[in-house]
């Protein structure tokens, strides 16, 4: 390191309007970098957590309607292992609802839980209003615990939604009676009945209501007792059925290794299962993490976000190019600054170096003011939407329509290392290539003026 | 006395399109420890060319150029550096001064090149004193804060050489130091660098006025690319 490098190099940053223009272009791409890669990375990790709180960590499932046989004997043995901290059968299967007297009746998913178990596989107690310190009751309606209750997807009820997000609840659960009608199959996946009485019918009362934060869930699932729902299916019978197990963890236990036991598990209850009945429903059956399970619904979310990094990294190529022609344009205007360094004596090598310090301080102050304002920015954002709305009227995210609380602003320092650095390579791309032309230069043809 | 820089056959030329433009045809030279030489010639006549080539600052086509003994094509990159930063000093014709450093700055250029940003503390105050020094005897003593664009151009001049002095050079390369300058500052900085020659600056100078050429030892002139008269005083 030579001494004059390090003066010029301050002096060309200070004295230079250019350089400040390349200071604010720098902040600009690494302040929009920092916000959308935050927001993005934010959206995806808050919606892969809903998913995974709401199904455990692995799930035992078939897609079949008819479901598969044993899950009872299974989840016996699943009891018994201690890397396992709670295992919950589901029964799940289609169904129409309506209201008595009403004309409207909407298809539905419906879900039988056995709340006690389910709690403990599952955070589903946390989705529920009425029930957060008794979830296991949260069956028996509070108006009237001697009905037969329900749990609702928060998004089926109509009006729920205010138009800032938030969810608006009467103390108590509406007393609303339900009608709820499933088609039971018998194991071979025939109609259980024949004849006039094709479907199984329950009244049912609204006795709580689930926020999963998933829109498809919370907007077409309705929750049963679990017998109930085996029963309106046709899973009980001499030999009952079960959609699913829901499994969950211990937390020491990782997630793949814990599938892979379950799916030992599995392989070895199917063995010795195979001479007994129905036994080719067990074929059906797989055994998932819940990323696996939930790959449907991550995955479109997981893929605008890999559209939008492409995006962005198209944008920091522009952001490259952007630098490039800066400092270009910089450095070919000190052409004569680089033949009189090389006049008296500085090597190539060492205007190299000075523009590369040059560069370096460019990327750093920019950098550092890009990541210093994203942050603020980020730290402020909700605040920022709340006071646009309450003074505009305008939303980000209309909250009527999109399942997001408030904008994720929760920063990475490793994304923010990343996107420094990369503002700082730029940098030095865009200053090697002017400064090697011009230092590899003899000092006369870097003297000659109007080069450029 | 001995040769400190010696040509032999310097030639350079120019391709203009189709046409060569020969500058320079096969030139040879030397200057003697101690001499004062000017060199005249033609506006075009190549002498900023040849002054460049001494200087290490261009390289000729043909032909060597030696010195103290080395032919500079043999020079490693490093002696190169170190000759152009130690053994000659060059003015050049437009000043080429840095607008980002005042007078000072620009006159002690040449010693903060050959500084390391650790040795640079402790040569600092000398280097200054050398260069204030400098710039006093070339009557810029009010200047010294002053950056080269609120300098006029006889100013601009007079830094440029003292820059070259800097690191006490055995040979200053100066082309036209006085070429813009009214003729009591011209015979002014003359006196400064006859001065500087008896106390034994070895000084090859281009120049086009007559009456400086003649105070100088030795003049020789730049002619359709060689040479032509090379007369003692
Ligand atoms: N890079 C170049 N490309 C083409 N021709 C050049 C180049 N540099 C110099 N020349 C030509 O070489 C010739 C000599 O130029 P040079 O600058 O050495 O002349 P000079 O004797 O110093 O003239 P002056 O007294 O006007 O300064 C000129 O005709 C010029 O046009
Ligand atoms: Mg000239």
């Amino acid at each position: 390191m030579i001494m004059i490098q390090w003066i010029l190099a301050i002096r060309y940053l200070w004295k230079r309007r250019i350089s400040l223009l390349a200071v604010a272009s720098v902040a600009l791409c690494v302040f929009i970098v920092v916000v959308v890669m935050t927001v993005m990375n934010g959206l995806v990790e808050e919606f892969r957590g809903k998913n995974h709180r709401f199904v455990g960590d692995c799930v035992v499932s078939t897609e079949s309607l008819v479901g598969f046989v044993y899950a009872d004997e299974f989840l016996a043995i699943l009891d018994r292992q201690d890397f396992i901290a709670g295992a919950s059968p589901v029964i799940r299967g289609y169904g129409l609802l309506t209201q008595p007297g009403a004309e409207w009746n909407m298809g539905v998913e419906i879900w039988g839980l056995n709340l006690a178990r389910h709690i403990q596989a599952t955070d589903f107690a946390q989705t529920l209003y009425y029930h957060p310190q008794n979830p296991t009751t949260a069956f028996v309606p509070s108006y009237n615990p001697s009905l037969p209750g329900c749990i609702l997807g928060i998004d089926m009820m109509p009006d729920r939604r205010n138009q800032d997000g938030t969810y608006y609840h009467p103390p108590q659960p509406r007393q609303y009676e339900l009608i709820v009608s499933g088609f039971p199959l018998t194991p071979k996946g025939g109609l259980a009945r024949i004849g006039t009485d094709l479907v199984n019918t329950l009244h049912v009362y609204l006795s709580d209501d689930s926020h999963s934060g998933l829109v498809k869930i919370d907007g077409r699932v309705v929750y049963l007792p679990f017998d109930t729902a085996r029963e309106l299916f046709g899973m009980a019978g001499s030999i009952p059925r079960s959609s699913a197990i829901h499994i969950r963890f211990r937390p020491s236990v990782g997630l793949e290794a814990g599938c892979e036991r379950v799916g030992r598990l599995w392989n070895e209850f199917k063995q010795s299962c195979r001479d007994r009945e129905y036994a080719d429903l067990l074929g059906e059956v797989r055994v998932q993490s819940w990323i696996e399970n939930r790959r449907g619904a991550i995955a479109p979310m997981e893929k605008e976000q890999t559209m939008m990094i492409f995006l962005f990294l198209m944008l920091g190529v522009i952001t490259v190019f952007i630098i490039f022609v800066v400092f270009y344009m910089i450095i070919s205007h000190k052409s004569k600054d680089i033949g009189v360094l090389r006049s008296v004596g500085v090597s190539p090598a060492g205007v190299v170096a000075m523009m590369l310090i040059f560069a370096s301080l460019v990327g750093l102050i920019g950098g550092g003011l890009g990541i210093a304002g994203g942050s603020v920015f980020l730290a402020r954002i909700n605040t920022l939407e709340d006071w646009l709305y309450e003074t505009r009227g305008w939303q980000v995210w209309n909250r009527s329509v999109y399942a997001i609380g408030e904008i994720p602003n929760q920063i990475h320092p490793p994304v923010l290392i990343v996107i420094g650095l990369s503002a700082l390579a730029a940098c030095w791309l865009g200053a090697l290539v002017p400064a090697f032309q011009a230092a590899r230069k003899r000092p006369v043809e870097a003297l000659q003026p109007g080069i450029l | 006395m001995s040769a400190i820089l010696t040509t032999r056959d310097i030639r350079k030329s120019y391709r203009m399109g189709p046409n060569l433009l020969e500058v320079l045809r096969g030139i040879d030279f030397s200057v003697e420890a101690g001499e004062f030489v000017a060199m005249v010639g033609a506006s075009g006549s190549g002498k900023s060319t040849f002054l460049h080539i001494l200087g290490a600052l261009d390289t000729p086509d043909n032909g060597e150029v030696i010195f103290g003994g080395h032919n500079l094509a043999r020079f490693g990159r490093g002696r190169l550096n170190e000759y152009r930063n130690r053994s000659v000093g060059f003015v050049f014709q437009f000043y080429h001064l840095l607008d980002e450093l005042d007078v000072v700055e620009n006159t002690i250029l040449p010693a903060m090149a050959a500084s390391s940003i650790l040795s640079w503390p402790a040569r600092r105050g000398p280097a200054r004193q050398r260069a204030t020094e400098l710039l006093r005897r070339f009557g810029l003593g009010e200047r010294l804060k002053h950056k080269p664009y609120e300098l006029s151009g006889g100013e601009r001049q007079r830094v440029s050489i003292a820059r070259a002095l800097m690191n006490q050079p055995t040979l200053l390369l100066a082309d036209e130091p006085t070429g813009n300058l009214d003729s009591k500052t011209g015979n002014d900085i003359l006196n400064v660098l006859e001065q500087l020659n008896r106390e034994g600056q070895t000084v090859l100078m281009v120049t086009h006025d007559d009456r400086i050429a003649r105070r100088a030892h030795r003049i020789v002139r730049l002619a359709d690319g060689r040479m032509v008269t090379d007369r003692s005083q």
